[in-house]
């Protein structure tokens, strides 16, 4: 009887210090899940979602108090996947949160006054130029998140639609009518 | 004699190419303007490198190939550039690219020809010239040539692709029979740049005249290359159904023939080849077909930029001709306009009309015959890449190998349900690429906005650090001042500052305003009632601020 009571210790003790040795061992830094949602989120870092930038929209939504769908530039597709990644029912936009088509900014370069304020506004770096000299987009960088147009005082940044080319066209889904043209 | 192998599948749709080969190559009368898109091959579009009102003579180059991946246009004629604009071209999307339009002027005048001996060049050197003449893969994907020959060398086979597996299309046929010396020239130019032990060329079967005429041209060359009758079976025109037919060797998903050693050409892209080598002319024309629903179907060598409905009004269409092809029927696409020009990739126009070709039925659900299965040359399932392309899931499809389909349109041929599968696989592949340059797009956005916010939160250091530098001087500063009295008790130090104060004080007697000096008493007792109001003022603010600031002195 003491002798199957100091097994049994004996084995708690063992397991009890390989357990307490894995946790520090192999700690985990950071929460894994917000990696996976900023993998999904588009990075267009436009703070549409209420949130300074998409990581920290991922980690609200990691810590469960953000909603899926609070980001438009994501699109439906995007709901979509976070639904899918995190177990939960796709959502729809609210009606102030509603995706547009995507655009880059254009600087109407005779009116810019060389302020710098947009480039103080642009979360990825993509405006070029200096105090007192004019300012452009550096379109392939630009991710269209508009937070330039704001805070510019002469309103010389337009949102400009990406049009289709030739290079980007894409086969469209084959739409086959139920009748014949008459 | 080789041995041929088989690939999986094929079909045998009908030929309907003894139309068009009835008559010999005619040369396309010079039209009276061209339009020359500035993008007719794979990859970036050319710069532009003319003027509106330019003139510009024959075979000048007009269009400068940007990057690596891209290809010289010319101008096909001499004339005058009359526009540089957006302008609707040969594509599936209709939407317009950027062309330059020649007022064409019939003096046919020449721009300077810098024919070169191929084996005095070095294998860069060749790629360089093959690439400022603007030669491009004829064959319909217009690849540039040169940079075929970039992979590695030496390779073990060079096959040339004289197959022309597609119906109606006889472009490569004619140029066969009427050019063999010329192809035969060109391939012993590739063979040269590629270093190639073997050189393969392979011709369907169902073109005698073609496999003839080429047997003699090498047998006239003397050179040891082999003429290859292959079995009719389409797809064998595509180059890794072509490769497995002659070399009996399969190129693996995501590789390129020369990953095996093979590298395939196209015969009218050889004959481009021997022309800018040994005349020293860039592309400016090729053979095409004008066949289908026309009156006198033959092949034309027209220039690059002519528009079809000219082409086509050479062959006299017939009334009930409601649409035009480019390509063949089975990979072909339908013109979004008839007179949009032709490009170096154009090798057949096909007049089109619901007699010709009937509508299909409309499309039934798939019953997962496996027909397509059958006879995919690729040995792809396309029964599955349909159903995961129609409900998007596209991970899946890739999966399955999606892009190892080479639209060759067999699949959707022999479907009993008449589903447009091809188009299905194109517009996944074309989801799939679209989603892979967007997520690429995310990654450089995240990572530039890390960077972003590293550089910020870097200034905002420095900032404080520099405040902090700046503090700490201030403060020594400081702290030297007041100590200087208290380290009074240096008795040198000390008399110097007495011996300073000393100094000041005679200083100030000695500024003293020069109008104080004989004032009259008026003047006097002005001074005095003034100083003694002063005085007054400070003992009252004196008094005042007593409780909270010392006044200040004046």
């Amino acid at each position: 009887m003491i002798t199957a009571l100091w097994v049994m210790i004996a084995i708690a003790v063992v397991l009890g210090v390989v357990l307490g040795y894995s946790a520090i061992r192999f700690r985990v830094e950071g929460n894994p899940l917000v990696e996976k949602i900023d993998a999904v989120l588009p990075q267009t870092q436009c703070g549409q979602c209420g949130y300074p930038g998409c990581k920290p929209y991922a980690e609200a939504i990691a810590r469960g108090e953000a909603d899926i769908n609070l980001c438009p530039p994501g699109g439906e597709e995007g709901i979509k996947k976070l639904a899918e990644l995190l177990g939960v029912e796709p959502k729809a936009f609210g009606a102030d949160r509603q995706p547009r088509a995507k655009a880059v900014a254009f600087i109407d370069e005779s009116t810019c006054i060389g302020c710098t304020l947009c480039i103080q506004a642009c979360p990825v770096d993509a405006i070029a130029g200096a105090a007192k000299q004019m300012h452009t987009i550096i379109a392939a960088e630009c991710t269209g998140c508009e937070l330039c147009v704001a805070p510019c005082p002469v309103d010389c940044i337009s949102m400009q639609p990406i049009p289709e080319k030739p290079n980007t066209w894409k086969w469209k889904y084959p739409v086959i009518p139920l009748k014949p043209k008459a | 004699m080789t041995t041929l192998f088989t690939f999986h599948g094929g079909i045998h749709p009908p030929g309907n190419k003894a139309q068009s080969t009835a008559h010999p190559i005619a040369p396309a009368p010079l039209p009276q303007e061209l339009v020359i898109p500035l993008r007719q091959h794979a990859g970036e579009p050319a710069k532009p490198l003319v003027q509106i009102g330019e003139r510009v003579l024959k075979g000048q180059l007009i269009g400068a190939p940007v990057g690596g991946f891209s290809a010289a246009i010319h101008a096909p004629t001499s004339g005058t550039i009359s526009a540089i604009a957006l302008k609707q071209v040969a594509h599936p999307s209709a939407l317009p690219e950027l062309c330059v339009v020649l007022a064409v002027d019939g003096r046919e005048e020449w721009a300077a020809r810098d024919p070169v001996d191929y084996r005095a060049l070095s294998g860069a050197e060749l790629q360089a010239h093959l690439r400022a003449h603007g030669i491009v893969g004829l064959g319909g994907a217009a690849f540039p040539s040169d940079m075929k020959l970039r992979h590695a060398i030496p390779v073990e086979t060079l096959i040339l692709n004289g197959a022309e597996c597609e119906p109606y299309i006889s472009c490569d046929d004619m140029l066969m029979r009427e050019r063999a010396d010329e192809i035969v020239r060109g391939v012993e130019i590739l063979r040269h740049a590629l270093e190639a032990r073997a050189v393969l060329i392979g011709i369907e079967d169902n073109k005698p005249e073609a496999i003839a005429a080429m047997q003699q041209a090498v047998q006239v060359s003397g050179l040891p290359f082999e003429v290859v009758a292959i079995p009719t079976l389409y797809p064998s025109g595509s180059a890794k159904q072509l490769i497995k037919i002659l070399t009996g060797l399969e190129v693996p998903s995501g590789k390129l023939p020369t990953d095996i050693g093979v590298q395939c050409f196209n015969v009218g892209t050889a004959c481009a080849i021997k022309r800018a080598c040994d005349d020293g002319e860039p592309l400016l024309s090729r053979i095409v077909t004008v066949t289908g629903n026309v009156a006198h179907p033959r092949n034309y060598e027209a220039l690059v930029g002519t528009r079809f409905a000219e082409l086509v009004q050479l062959s006299k269409a017939l009334p009930d001709t409601d649409r035009y092809l480019m390509g063949g029927p089975m990979m072909g696409l339908e013109l979004p306009a008839a007179d949009v020009p032709l490009v170096k990739a154009s090798n057949c126009v096909i007049a089109a009309s619901d007699a010709l070709f009937p509508p299909k039925p409309a499309p039934l659900p798939c019953i997962r015959c496996t027909r397509c299965a059958q006879v995919c040359p690729a040995e792809l399932q396309p029964q599955d890449l349909y159903w995961f392309a129609q409900s998007n899931n596209f991970g899946k499809a890739q999966e399955w190998n999606l892009f190892d389909c080479i639209e060759c349109g067999a699949c959707a041929y022999v479907c009993p349900s008449s589903i447009p599968l091809v188009h299905y696989y194109r517009y996944a592949k074309s989801e799939i690429r679209a989603r892979d340059q967007e997520k690429r797009a995310a990654d450089q956005a995240r990572e530039r906005h890390e960077f972003h916010q590293l550089r910020i939160e870097r200034e905002k250091q420095e900032k404080a650090d520099r405040l902090a530098q700046k503090e700490r001087e201030n403060a020594a500063k400081a702290a030297a001042a007041p100590s200087a009295p208290a380290a009074s008790v240096d008795d040198t130090q000390q008399m110097r500052i007495d011996a300073a104060i000393e100094r000041a004080k005679a200083q100030t007697i000695a500024a003293q305003p020069k109008n104080t000096d004989h004032l009259t008493r008026e003047q006097q007792a002005e001074i005095a009632a003034i100083e003694a109001r002063r005085a007054n003022l400070h003992k009252l603010a004196a008094d005042a601020g007593a409780d909270d600031e010392p006044p200040k002195q004046h």
